[in-house]
């Protein structure tokens, strides 16, 4: 129960700085490095909240599906331009990939490998 | 029996077994391009067809799942804690190939779209594509774009991203794994980071890095790329 009280505690307080600034950015993306800062001042320990944090992460995908049926919605404009939308986000997309890659790869000195296997997995 | 379909409860309950039962079909058949989020929304979209609902209606329901992606986001601050150490060491390429990704994102899909023809207020949609929904969309009202179609085109590059993104890094040969992780986030936003996050946290972390990064860097630069395009007379 502690840890739903921190994560939701972490977002109000990202509204109300949205609120009370009106700075352009998402409550949760605040809310997200707020919870950073809490844990790296050691005001939070990563152990209370990384049950609750294991479970949103990896089922992240899930809260994407009522969204995704939403595009239902914009159907006709979607159709008007079909082609542009699709060939014009995908090539991005795929150039967005590469080219951000290749940049840090070229900044890094010394090729990292990361572990592929999830320490306290839930599968 | 329809009144009973537009029950917020069966509208909940409805996406649960379809996400449910996609994430089996995955599980089962590791057919990449069974991908379980564009499985669960078709599956989704036949019944309502089939049952003749109203889009609205399942939007209206569905909005006690959409906002759980608040909290999630948020949790993404553990795995960031947790790589905080390694991030440390890379600040510059973070920095640099972040930038870099922000400039490509807008400029190439806003290029693209206008040489095919797409109307102004479609290409200005399009133009905050790579980033997460809330700031996507943000993005796109204040630079003149459709919001809702903006969100849409928001999830196609995510999920396109998460099939395909670490197949086009291989064949792109990224090969650094923290390369690869922040590539993700940086263009498929959080649909691309679920993704690594079922490679492993690790994974997760580098393209949470990515997710964050490129956001900020696109709700505060986009504008100014887009006027700057303007001035050059590409767009």
């Amino acid at each position: 129960m502690k840890q739903v009280v921190i994560v939701l505690v972490c977002l109000l307080i990202g509204e109300l700085i949205v609120y009370v600034t009106g700075v352009k950015l998402p409550s949760s993306i605040i809310g997200m490095l707020l919870l950073t800062l809490f844990l790296q001042l050691g005001w939070v320990k990563s152990s209370t909240v990384s049950g609750i944090s294991n479970f949103l992460t990896q089922n992240m995908a899930f809260f994407f599906v009522p969204p995704g049926v939403a595009i239902m919605l914009y159907l006709e404009v979607i159709q008007a331009s079909f082609w542009p939308i699709l060939t014009a986000s995908l090539v991005s997309t795929i150039l967005v990939l590469a080219i951000t890659g290749w940049t840090h790869q070229l900044f890094m000195d010394n090729k990292h490998v990361l572990p592929k296997k999830n320490k306290n997995s839930q599968h | 029996m329809n009144l009973f379909f537009e029950n917020d409860v069966f509208i909940v309950t409805l996406t649960f077994v379809a996400f449910f039962t996609a994430k089996k079909i995955q599980e089962k058949t590791r057919i990449i391009l069974l991908n379980p989020i564009l499985v669960a929304i078709i599956m989704i979209i036949s019944f309502l067809f089939l049952f003749k609902i109203d889009f609205e209606v399942y939007h209206k329901g569905s909005k006690l799942i959409a906002f759980f992606l608040k909290p999630a986001i948020v949790a993404l601050g553990v795995p960031l804690y947790q790589q905080i150490d390694k991030i440390k060491i890379q600040a510059v390429p973070i920095l640099v190939s972040q930038l870099v990704g922000c400039l490509v994102g807008v400029v190439s899909v806003v290029l693209i779209a206008k040489w095919m023809g797409a109307p102004r207020d479609i290409i200005l949609s399009l133009a905050p594509k790579s980033v997460t929904t809330p700031i996507a969309m943000e993005v796109s009202k204040t630079i003149g774009g459709i919001p809702p179609l903006t969100a849409s085109v928001v999830i196609l590059v995510g999920i396109f991203g998460s099939i395909f993104g670490y197949g086009i890094m291989k064949f792109t040969r990224i090969k650094s794994s923290l390369a690869q992780g922040i590539s993700m986030g940086t263009a498929a936003h959080v649909v691309g980071t679920s993704k690594s996050m079922e490679i492993s946290q690790n994974f997760g972390a580098m393209s949470s890095i990515g997710l964050i990064v490129n956001g900020v860097l696109t709700a505060l630069l986009a504008p100014y790329i887009l006027e700057l395009l303007n001035y050059l007379g590409l767009f």
